[in-house]
Order: structure tokens, then sequence, then C-alpha cells
């Protein structure tokens, strides 16, 4: 990125509430005209528990973290050490403690980064109702250049109903911690903007992303089972469905919900499931019969570590190879992946369209980087993707209703109950045009190539990729990726580029069926790939082996969760190439 | 409007059926359930557009094919929460499950409680004959602990059968009756009871499967009508249920009166441009 920019982290313990905190950072930061990322770690404890926010702002929309931070705010040591993987610091990064609760711990000192005392539980407690996180804020704001304005229309909005008395404590202690400030030692500072025009400016997660795009997409019918870190998706959509006439129910496992939305999309209704790894294993089999009835469902899978329950509350992707060959059959459908939390809302509007055109299950694949991140970002714009359900409303004179009539295709007019004349039995097991069970070796060639060729020859255009090039134009190097961890190649790309680098970044948003001819004239030109995923076995990788041909000098960057891959070690890849 | 009525009333039983011919062995309980079930359609008078009828896997679950009403056939163990989805995106359908001992109360055994308590407008008829007919003879869950006539259990399960009518009651569903396939008349009027009942209607249906246990073709001189009629009360239902051996049939045991679960789809002003203000900064 371009732009200036300071990346922070605020940690603490339980009751420190360092995940309010952040979000009221946020705001403010957008009442200031600034952009801003902020993802967040937490233990595996119920409630309480340690927890970090790790935030960027920037003066430009922002892909990614950095692969430091400048500033870590521990309001205190509790745990923190457990997070200390995941918030490197630097010589140069400034860490701030409260003097009174003892020494930073070991593990946060590897690179020895400045130190500085920050006496937030004294003088919160000199204010009546003052609290430490308050203190921390004002520091923070002071020292990055955050002006006292833009926090206070916040923090009034937001403790409207505690009263008054409540709002001036706040700022209070936020205007103690700001004069705090200039003792302390110096962080980048962001330059003022301009607001933005009204409107212009959007504070959403992944997962709440997920759900509008969802509900744009026309899904009126959710199953619900909770699982983290999917649950954020189901909780949204729960009151939203009911603002627009839709509904959602919880069921009583993922098997129940995968079927409900088979049930209610066979009667017509659009519908979709949130889940993780776990719930995504139950629900395969079902999501092969939805294959085999064309029957029309969305599956939200916001990915975390596995396998097996893994580490729930963080980051992964791997479950890549489930969502592409999880099915036992030959099972033609459709896979698409959110590279970005604004792109989980295109992703999954876009997965609704799919689904509903080509009346067969998509399966729609976040991570619980991109679901659970807070981003200050500009106004998504208005989506409308033409073509839906095609049904069928009528009987042909004299003929039987051919539900799974072989077309050119491959897709048919569903009919939907209700409809006279038109009754039909929707079948898992193998059947003829007219959905009636059949073993013969020439029903199951002819509807297996049906349905194959409905995902086949269907017009993705050019959403299958986000392709980028540099500035100077895409070269010889391309960086080949997906999912959350396009944002550190777009930052890679973007710091390559200001050192005058050519290559191009292409992030593939279909990841089934592949676009081998896509993909080859995306590579026109390029000799070296770089192939960046987060995954233990490198799935994306062997999947683009196995479907595309790859430049003769291709390597692969893949770690497993929960650390992403910085865009520091893809950008040291792209400058070895260079040299 | 009566036009209309005496339209509906042509349909015969007969008209409810598809030109499919069933897989079923000659002599199987489950072509009088499928007479019955066609029958009951009849009776209640309900366009075939009106009606779905969904099921699992297994010898009775392929029902839905042979009808000619809307029908949905699924996965092993998963109709009812597909009949729960299709029934509350589509609340004015007439929704039928039919199922077996082995699909709804073994694989599908979590989603029976589950349909009991949520007590959705639906009907479930499941054809009980204690054993796994399309896999070749395996003990389900309502066979006999001593049963001996599993290769995969040769020395019988040693397991307590489960009590379907006694779960099912705990469980919260709304009515409860006990059939016999020896009597489709009797059987197509139960049915039309269970359908007309809100909330999750609960059908166990004895359908001897003559293949693999055929000593219950002497079922149709166990069975006994039962002596009493349907109680609304719980209690009274449950200690009947506890002690009856399981052949007392033909009437309705139990009616409650819980209000189904309906989530209304309701037409509202809400907008999608509302949802999105609540993001703005």
């Amino acid at each position: 990125m371009a732009a200036p920019s300071v990346s922070l982290v605020i940690a603490g313990s339980g009751g420190a509430g360092v995940v309010t905190a952040g979000s009221l950072l946020l705001e403010a930061a957008a009442n200031a005209g600034w952009y801003a990322l902020m993802t967040r770690s937490a233990g595996p404890q119920i409630r309480g528990g340690e927890a970090a926010a790790m935030i960027r702002f920037a003066t430009e929309p922002i892909a990614s973290h950095d692969d430091s931070f400048h500033l870590l705010v521990a309001i205190d040591w509790e745990n923190i050490s457990r997070f200390a993987a995941e918030i490197p610091l630097m010589a140069n990064s400034l860490l701030i403690g409260d003097p009174a609760l003892g020494e930073a711990p070991a593990a946060l000192l590897c690179n020895s980064p400045r130190q500085a005392g920050l006496a937030m539980s004294e003088i919160a407690s000199a204010i009546e109702g003052g609290r430490s996180n308050m203190v921390a804020l004002g520091a923070i704001a002071g020292m990055i250049g955050l002006p006292v304005a833009a926090m206070e229309s916040v923090v009034s909005r937001q403790l409207r109903r505690k009263g008054q008395a409540a709002i001036d404590a706040s700022m209070a202690a936020f205007n103690a911690g700001f004069a705090a400030a200039t003792g302390l030692p110096a962080v980048p500072r962001l330059p003022g903007v301009d607001a933005a025009p009204n409107g212009e400016r959007w504070s959403i997660t992944g997962n709440e992303a997920t759900g509008l795009g969802a509900i744009r997409g026309g899904v009126r019918f959710v199953a619900a089972y909770p699982i983290t870190p999917a649950t954020e998706v189901l909780e949204w959509l729960a009151p939203s469905l009911a603002k627009v006439g839709g509904v959602l129910v919880q069921a009583e496992d993922e098997l129940a919900s995968i079927n409900q939305i088979i049930g209610a999309s066979y009667g017509g209704v659009p519908a979709l499931t949130a889940t993780s790894g776990p719930g995504l294993s139950l629900m395969i089999e079902s999501i092969g019969l939805a294959v085999a009835a064309e029957v029309p469902v969305v599956v939200v899978d916001v990915m975390r570590v596995g396998p097996s329950t893994g580490i729930a509350t963080k980051s992964e992707q791997s479950d890549l190879n489930i969502a592409v060959y999880g099915m036992h059959g030959d099972a033609p459908h459709v896979v698409v992946a959110a590279n970005s939390v604004a792109d989980c809302l295109f992703t999954t509007q876009w997965a609704v369209h799919l689904a509903e055109s080509m009346q067969t299950p998509t399966l729609v694949l976040t991570d619980q980087l991109l679901g659970q991140s807070r981003a200050i970002l500009p106004r998504p714009a208005e989506l409308a993707f033409i073509g839906q359900r095609q049904t069928a409303v009528v009987a042909e004179e004299g003929q039987r209703y051919q539900r799974y009539a072989l077309t050119g295709s491959g897709v048919s007019p569903m009919a939907i109950p209700g409809t006279p004349g038109l009754a039909y039995t929707a079948d898992g097991l193998e059947h003829n045009e007219l959905g009636t069970p059949s073993s013969q070796a020439s029903d199951h060639q002819a509807q297996m190539d049906k349905r194959l060729r409905k995902v086949a020859r269907f017009d993705y255009g050019s959403h299958w990729a986000d392709i980028v090039d540099a500035e100077a134009g895409g070269g010889n190097i391309a960086i080949i990726t997906w999912g959350s961890s396009t944002g550190p190649a777009r930052e890679a790309l973007d710091r390559f580029s200001a050192m005058g680098g050519k290559a191009r970044l292409i992030s593939l948003r279909l990841i089934a069926p592949a676009q081998p001819d896509k993909l080859a004239a995306a590579l026109a030109g390029i000799e070296r790939a770089l192939v960046v995923e987060q995954s233990h076995g490198g799935q994306f990788h062997r999947m683009l082996r196995a479907f595309y041909d790859l430049p003769r000098e291709t390597l692969a960057l893949h770690q497993p969760g929960p650390l992403p891959i910085g865009p520091g070690r893809i950008l040291d890849q792209l400058n070895a190439w260079r040299t | 409007m009566e036009a209309a009525v005496a339209e509906k009333r042509k349909l015969a039983a007969k008209d409810y059926k598809s030109d499919i011919k069933p897989i079923w062995c000659p002599g199987c309980g489950d072509y009088s359930v499928l007479n019955a079930l066609t029958r009951a359609l009849a009776e209640l008078a309900l366009r075939p557009e009106e009606v779905a009828v969904v099921s699992g896997i297994g010898c009775s679950s392929r029902i839905p094919a042979y009808t000619s009403v809307y029908g949905f056939h699924g996965v092993h163990g998963r109709a009812l929460p597909v009949a729960t989805g299709l029934k509350l995106a589509r609340p004015e359908l007439t929704v039928l499950v039919t199922s077996g001992d082995g699909d709804g109360f073994s694989i599908g055994g979590n989603h029976f409680l589950h349909a009991c308590r949520r007590n959705v407008d639906i009907t479930y008829i499941v054809m009980d004959n204690q054993v796994y007919g399309m896999t070749k003879g395996q003990a389900s869950p309502t066979t006999a602990p001593d049963w001996e006539g599993s290769k995969l259990t040769p020395e019988g399960t040693g397991i307590n059968p489960f009590q379907p009518l006694v779960v099912g009651l705990a469980s919260g569903a709304n009515f409860i009756a006990r059939v016999s396939a020896s009597d489709p008349i009797n059987m197509a009027k139960i049915i039309v009871e269970a359908v007309r009942h809100p909330g999750f209607s609960l059908v166990q249906i004895l359908s001897p499967c003559v293949t693999f246990r055929p000593e219950q073709q002497e079922w149709r001189d166990i069975v006994r009508t039962a002596v009493v009629d349907y109680t609304d009360d719980a209690a009274r239902a449950a200690r009947r249920l506890m002690t009856d051996d399981g052949f007392n049939v033909g009437k309705v045991l139990y009616k409650g009166s819980r209000p189904p679960f309906k989530p209304e789809f309701e037409v509202t002003d809400g907008s999608i441009a509302e949802l999105e203000a609540s993001f703005v900064i």
C-alpha cells in the first residue's frame, strides 16, 4: 500500500474490552476520514479470557495487515504471550504497558522493541467511572494523530443510553490518555484527511457482508446450527431476514440444517446455511443429494483451523479439498471464495445467483480472518445479476413433465410444488428425464453429462478471478492465490510496484469448476509464478497442478494457520526473482 | 367456488398413484400403506399439486415416486428436516413423510426427537417391520433383542427395542396413532385424521416384511383394536403406551393441543436499503 498507514494492537484480558475498544477506535477513525481493518484474536475461554484487537489505519482502503505492528498497548499482561506469534514487534515498534502491572513478558521482546509505561489504571482511577481502556484509546489517538472530536461523537452515541455522566467519564479518561501521549515515544502519525461524504463509508465485518450478500441475492430461508466462526453470519441474518420477509430456523444439527434448506429450496424459496469445517463435513452427503436432485442451495463455510475441532477461533484455508472433492461419486458443483471483507458480500450474492441459475449447490469459502474482521471501507457497489431459477409453469399438452430433461445448457426448468400438472419426485437415486429411478447405464451417463454440462457451459464472465497488474505492467511474474491470502498478496504487489517491479496478481474467486482457458489467458507472458495459500498441505497448489498448466518455474508458498502469510514474505520472493 | 369443490371430489385414490411399479416383494405391507395413503388423499380432496410426500432411504421410502403428488426422495435418515424446511417455506402445502423403523428411528433418530419437539404441521408415517429390508435383513431399533435372523447379529442384538410412540410422546408429538397394514380402510381413516390434526402427527404402521420376517404374517391375527379411545392427557397416554405390547392398533392414542411451530414469512415494509443503512458510518 502506497498510502501512509499505522498498525497497532490493543491487548488485554477478561473485561478489558479490547475488541469493543477497537471498534470505537475504528468508528472514530472513519469519522476522521481514514480507512481501517481490524482483526481479532481470542483465547479459547467462553467469556473473558485474553483478547487482542489488531488494527491498521490508512488514508486508503486496506487489503491486508502489515508484516509487523508499530504499536502494542497492553491493558494488562495476562496470557498475552499466547499472541506473541500473531503480533510481531520489531526494534522500532513501541510496546506500552501499565507500570503498575509489572514487566512485559519476554515473549514480546524477541526483537527488542522500544518500551514505555503508561499508568492507565492510575489515570483511570483518578476519574470517577474512568476505565483503563478509554485511557489507552486516548493515548493511541494522541500518538497516531486521531483528533479528539472524531471520538466524541462515537462515545456520545455508544453511551447515550448510559447517560451523560458515563459519556463524560469516558471522554475524561480518553482526554487524559490523549494528553499523556505527548510524553510517549513517537509512532507513525497519519495525516488528517477530509471526512467522507455522508453514506460513502461502511463499517462491516466479513460475516455481516456474507449475510447481506445472501439477502441481496434473494435468499429468504436460512437454517442455522451455531459454530465458531460462522455464527455471526447466522446471528446477523436472523433479525435481518425477518425485515425482508424471510425466515431463519435453528436446526438440531448440521445434517438438519442442510436438509431443511434443501426442502425449502425444493419448495421454491432460495435458501442458504452457514457453517465451518466440522459442520461442512457433516453436510457433505446431503450436498451430494442436492447435486443429484438438482436443488439449488448455498452453503457458506467460514473456515477455521482443522482437522477435527482444530483451533476453532482461528483462521486457515484448509477446507478447499473437502469443498472441491468431498462428495462421493462424480458430483459437479460450484465452489467460490471471497477474497476480502468487502468481497464476502459480492461473492455470496454471486453464489446465490450461480446456485439458482444452475440449480446446483454452491459452496462459498470464507474464513475466520475475513469473517471476524471489521473494515472501514468504501460503500460497496449495488449489484444485480441477471438470470435466476428457471421454473416450469405449464404442462405441455399431452406430455409428461420431464423434470430432468436433457437440454443443451444442462439446466431444465424446475416445477415448484403447487404448480398443477407438473408434480414429480426429486430423487437422489439415479433417474431418467422424468425423475423415475433408473439403474440403466444410459440414464446415468446422460444425467451425469447433464449435471456436468450445467456448470461447464455456464458463463462465469470476468468474476472467475480478480486480476491486478503492477503499475508498470504485468511483467513475467505472477502471484496466484485465493481467499484471505489475497490481501497480503495485493499489498506485496503494491510494494513491488512502488519499487518499479512488474508482476501480476491472479486471485481465483471461482475454485470449481476449473477455468483452464481463462487462467491460460491470464498467464500469457508469465514465466514464473508464486502460489500463496494458508494450508499445511498446499491444497490450492495441488488443485492448480491437477487442473491447470502452470509456468515451468512455479513456487508454492504455503503454511498452516493461524498465522497469515504476510506481504513481506511474498515480496521477498518477488524481489528474489527480480534480481 | 362450489365448482372447484366439485372438481376436487372427482379424484379417486387411483388418481394419486403414479404408473411406476413398486420394487417391493409380493405380500409386502407397504403396498397396503400406499393404497391407504392414496385413499386418504382422495378423502382429503387435496389436489395432487397441493401435496408433497418426502422420504429418506429404505423400502418404505420408495413411496413418493409411486404417487402422483410432488415427491422428494432424499438421503438416509433426513426426510424430516427436508419436510420441515419445505413446510416452513411453503406453509400452504400439505406435507407428509413416509419412513421406516431404520430410517426414522436409527439414522434419523435425532431428527425424530426434534421434529416431535418442533411440532411443525406435518404427518409422519412410519412403516415399522422391525428389520432393514433393503439391505437384506438386519436388526433395526425396533427388533426384539433375541432375534437371531441376521448374519450381522447372529446371537441377537441383546438390546431393548426402541419405543417410538413413548419417545414421540415424551418429545412432544401432537398426535399419536398405531395402525396395522392389514386394515387399509382404517389406516386411511387414521391418516386423514393425522393430516387434519395441527402439528406433528406420528402414525406407526405395523407393516410386515414377508421376506426377512416371514413370521410377521401372523401379525394380522395378533393385532387387536385398541379398547380405549384417545386421550388428550399426555400423562395418561404415557401410562398406556408404557404398558402396551405394541399390538393395540386401529385407533388414535393421543391428541395434543400444542400450537404448531410456524414462523411467519411476513410481508414487511423493510427493505434491503434499510439493512444497508446500519453499516453506514
